[in-house]
């Protein structure tokens, strides 16, 4: 009998060049561990509530209602619910075209749609077009339908940041494009550098590559480094000159844990910047109920506003979507929940603000505890995480190390990682897994864990950090002897 | 310099691929739809009749209450700490909510699952599945994700490899499957359904098909069969599944089944029976047979369009209490089966009424719909329609459907959208308009059909 259709030799050889290391080895690894019994800590997906967050009440509350609208007329509801909870639910399922069991829009609601332009106008200062926001399952999803029209083949390159988050490179390769990689700085808290930018470009056309596209993640993942606004103009310049549309993934614009840069989003300095160029750059923007403190990933609910796409494009990426009917329904009420927040003088506004401030400021605590935590580590030095939810310590391996991870048939990171995991627990992500320069590793965790559990994984870490140093320099000095 | 993000430069396959189902038609049903809500006398009826989705709840259908219930309380879990919820909740809902929250690592909801599914949910549909098929299922083999539809991308994904790949899909099909062939660019070999014969698969149709495509050079990878169809509403008996069975195992092809309608049959004289079983029950396991099923919580009685099972949500939680619903003796049972049935028996009838109304038009048959939710009537159209049709620029289907909609407000999709044998002309029509509203549809219709017919009758 011959090979079969989905035997692994005769499948799609782009799904198999795929690699997402997010949920790669080491995650896998540590499933295997904590089957047998081993506690695991998983530091190495930004997914709050896996962590002990918990979700907010007040959008918990509505979207139960949304469910459950038969609720609605029970005399016994305000037992259970506050009087804006029911306010609520009723004006989101006023909203929708049968409840949360029927199709939407292919685009998503129009009404929450509208709630997300007045978010942004609100923000940015500057009218947003409903029309041109399409909600999806996640941003993720976002992403990769935008990426399915830009890429047409091989020839096709887009400049993503690197270190990245995955999502980019295995996209880009699953739809058989080309990455463009641009270096971040590390010592100048991984900054952009412009020069690093034309460079890349540079060398992609050299190679016959059409760069088409540049993305940004403000603030960064793995790296948290949060743009300044003199960064924005120069990028946006820079596609404005190069004839490149602008990808911005801003889902972490709620993440903020320091004062000097806060966020400001690309769609705002493009209009700043007035016309030409904010008639002309092409931008596509993305955000997420998954982040922020919010922290909802499982609900899988996103958007993407589109500015300055043509008609025509618009409309084809509507037809796209409208192929999978209509993103979910309760997501999107969480999304409308999110972008059209509760005000002062409503019932629940003092516990959603106290609720959401306490995540924020903890996050901010638990960002400058693993910083100070990794850099007091010996051969570790670690940029402070300015956003998002991580940190991105660099581990200075020793050569004997690197021999080491080389005799055990490992990438040096990964090598590290594995034996990180087996010695306490603590499941991360190599930064082989992000991109970043030839012989510099690092690794990647998350600042989720609790905060009263973080002494004690900054000291097991520290442990075994040092042990490990100690080791393989050990050796190496015995041999230079 | 032009934007990168033009038509012209946007990758081609996204052009290619079209989606009737929410295409031309439905756009300009929106269109007047929202200037009926400006101006209620814009047009010669008062709304619009939407039959062109399956898309249950929004006209009207009811969710069922328990599925409901225990939604409700996953999604807020602190309901059940309070001892006012057993004042609005039933007791089986509450219940099962604990028990479904305590498969959820630390109970939250809102993390990222694994990336299968949360392991409890996919065990207990692994079971549902061996209670229906009479044979083991592996949870390790079933992913939950957003929907039948990301499901079947990723198949597509997996087997294309370039055009010379190819699909036997059949027609008409539903459009999810053309539209995603080619946004993975590869070729959709058709085979056609049988519409003499209830739309019967005729398998040596199928060899024919199959025979023409490798002398293209195309290689034939796997085989699409839609049970109960969509459109055409016919539900496979026992005896073609097997016959298909015996010619799949020559040619090594993985069938690649979709079963989202196994709920909606409507003929005593037929049943649901999966491939899998079928397949099982011959005696070819996985060794002969790659074998992939879809199904899916949208249709059904439960109708749960927009609640999609995610692969990272609470994952195939409506799609495990349909496969455990409440049993003789649960405080929900009895409303659950009355409200299940209710919705059963009423799209039987539906199906029936508008079946029969079809029929009665002149120049149109109509195959009775088995199962599924649609009607797939053919339509003989005069040549004086169609010259009409050519000089406007549309196919003829998709002529009279859009006169049917500016005159009537009702929405069809043209069956150009679903496939036909070439020369044939066919429209889709749902059976979801609640019970109350299909007099009106079928006096609309009947209306506008003389007409139409009187004006381009030879």
């Amino acid at each position: 009998m011959g090979l079969k259709a989905l035997d692994y030799e005769t499948l799609n050889e782009n799904v198999k060049k795929v690699q997402y290391a997010v949920r790669g080895e080491l995650y896998l690894r540590a499933s295997e561990l904590q089957k047998e019994g081993k506690k695991i800590i998983f530091t190495n997906v930004g997914n709050p509530h896996a962590l002990g967050q918990k979700p907010l009440t007040f959008p918990r509350q509505v979207v139960a209602l949304c469910q459950a609208p038969f609720l609605l007329d029970d005399p016994n509801v305000g037992l259970l619910f506050p009087a804006d909870a029911l306010a609520r639910a009723k004006h989101y399922l006023s909203l929708t075209s049968g409840g949360l069991g029927a199709y939407s829009d292919s685009r998503g609601i129009p009404g929450v749609r509208k709630e997300v332009a007045e978010f942004i106008e609100r923000r940015d200062g500057y009218p947003s077009n409903p029309e041109l926001i399409f909600l999806t399952d996640g941003a993720s999803k976002g992403v990769m339908q935008i990426l399915n029209c830009i890429i047409r083949g091989q020839g096709d390159g887009i400049l993503v940041p690197v270190p990245q988050y995955p999502l980019y490179s295995a996209t880009i390769s699953l739809l058989g494009g080309s990455l463009v990689p641009y270096y971040l700085e590390e010592t100048a808290n991984w900054g952009l550098d412009i020069n690093n930018l034309r460079e890349s470009v540079a060398q992609a056309r050299f190679k016959g590559i059409t760069v088409r596209a540049m993305v940004i993640i403000n603030p960064g993942n793995p790296t948290g480094q949060c743009l300044s606004e003199a960064n924005l103009r120069e990028i946006l310049n820079f596609c404005y000159q190069e004839n490149l549309v602008l990808l911005g993934d801003e889902v972490y614009q709620q993440n903020i844990y320091q004062d000097e840069r806060p966020f400001i989003s690309a769609r705002k300095v493009l209009m700043d910047m007035g016309p030409p160029i904010s008639k002309e750059v092409q931008l596509v923007s993305f955000h997420t109920v998954s982040k922020g403190y919010w922290g909802e990933c499982g609900q899988r609910g996103g958007y993407f506003e589109m500015t300055n796409l043509p008609p025509q494009t618009v409309d084809e990426i509507y037809k796209i979507a409208s192929i999978a009917l209509s993103p979910n329904v309760p997501a999107q009420i969480f999304m409308g929940l999110m972008v059209n927040p509760l005000k002062p003088g409503d019932i629940s506004y003092e516990q959603f603000v106290r609720e959401s401030q306490g995540i924020l400021e903890s996050l901010r605590r638990r960002a400058r505890i693993m910083t100070d935590g990794f850099n007091s580590c010996k051969n570790v030095v670690c940029n402070f995480t300015e956003g998002a939810m991580y940190s991105f310590p660099q581990i200075r391996l020793p050569p004997k190390a690197i021999e080491a991870a080389k005799k055990a048939g490992k990438v040096p990171d990964v090598f590290y990682c594995l034996k990180l995991l087996e010695a306490t627990g603590i499941s991360t992500v190599p930064g082989s897994g992000f991109g970043q320069k030839d012989g510099v590793f690092h690794l990647r965790t998350t600042i989720l864990p609790a905060e009263e559990d973080m002494p004690a994984i900054m000291s097991s870490f520290k442990k075994f950090n040092d042990e490990f140093m100690n080791q393989y320099e050990d050796n190496w000095n015995h041999s230079r002897m | 310099m032009a934007p990168p993000v033009t038509v012209n430069t946007i990758n081609p396959k996204v052009i290619e691929c079209e989606y009737a189902v929410r295409g031309e038609i439905v756009i300009l049903a929106q269109k007047l739809q929202d200037e009926i809500k400006i101006k209620p006398e814009a047009h010669p009826f008062e709304e619009i009749l939407y039959c062109n989705i399956g898309n249950p709840q929004s006209l009207g259908q009811q969710p069922i209450t328990f599925f409901r219930e225990v939604l409700a309380l996953c999604d807020h879990p602190s309901l059940l700490d309070k001892s006012e919820t057993q004042g609005l909740f039933s007791t089986d809902s509450i219940q099962r909510a604990r028990k479904i929250l305590d498969q959820i690592p630390g109970r939250a909801t809102g993390a990222y699952s694994h990336s299968q599914g949360i392991k409890g949910l996919r065990d207990t549909i692994a079971a549902g599945i061996e209670a229906r098929d009479g044979f083991p299922a592996d949870p390790n083999d079933i992913f939950l994700t957003d929907g039948a539809s990301p499901a079947v991308h990723m198949m597509m994904q997996l087997l294309i490899r370039s055009e010379k790949d190819g699909i036997l899909c059949p027609i008409p099909q539903y459009p999810l499957y053309s539209a995603s062939i080619a946004l993975h660019g590869g070729t959709l070999v058709p085979y056609y359904l049988d519409e003499a014969t209830g739309w019967g698969l005729e398998v040596s149709d199928l060899k024919k098909q199959l025979e023409t495509a490798k002398s293209k050079g195309i290689n034939v990878r796997a085989l699409v069969v839609i049970n109960p169809g969509n459109p055409t509403g016919q539900v496979l008996v026992k005896m073609l599944s097997q016959s298909i069975r015996v010619r799949i195992d020559l040619n090594n092809k993985p069938p690649m089944v979709l079963q989202v309608y196994q709920e909606n049959v409507y003929v005593p004289e037929k049943k649901f029976h999966s491939f899998k079983k079928v397949s099982r029950s011959m005696g070819y396991d996985e060794k002969y047979i790659h074998l992939v099923s879809f199904q899916s919580v949208s249709k059904g009685y439960y109708g749960e369009c927009g609640k999609e099972e995610v692969i990272w949500k609470l994952p195939g939680l409506v799609l495990i209490l349909v496969m455990s619903p409440p049993k003789a003796g649960d405080e929900s049972y009895e409303s659950y089966i009355s409200e299940r049935d209710g919705i059963l028996s009423s799209l039987t009838r539906r199906a029936k009424t508008l079946e029969d109304a079809f029929n009665k038009l002149e120049g149109v048959t109509c195959n009775k719909a088995e199962g599924a939710m649609y009607l797939f009537p053919r339509i003989n159209l005069p040549e004086k329609a169609i010259k009409a049709a050519g000089e406007a620029k549309t196919a003829p289907d998709a002529f009279y459907c859009r006169r049917l909609l500016t005159e009537t407000g009702i929405v069809f999709v043209p069956g150009s959208g679903f496939g036909q044998v070439p020369g044939t002309w066919h429209f889709r029509c749902t059976i979801l308009p609640q019970e109350e509203k299909i007099p009106a549809v079928v006096t609309r219709l009947t209306d506008f059909h003389k007409r139409f017919m009187d004006e381009f009758r030879e």
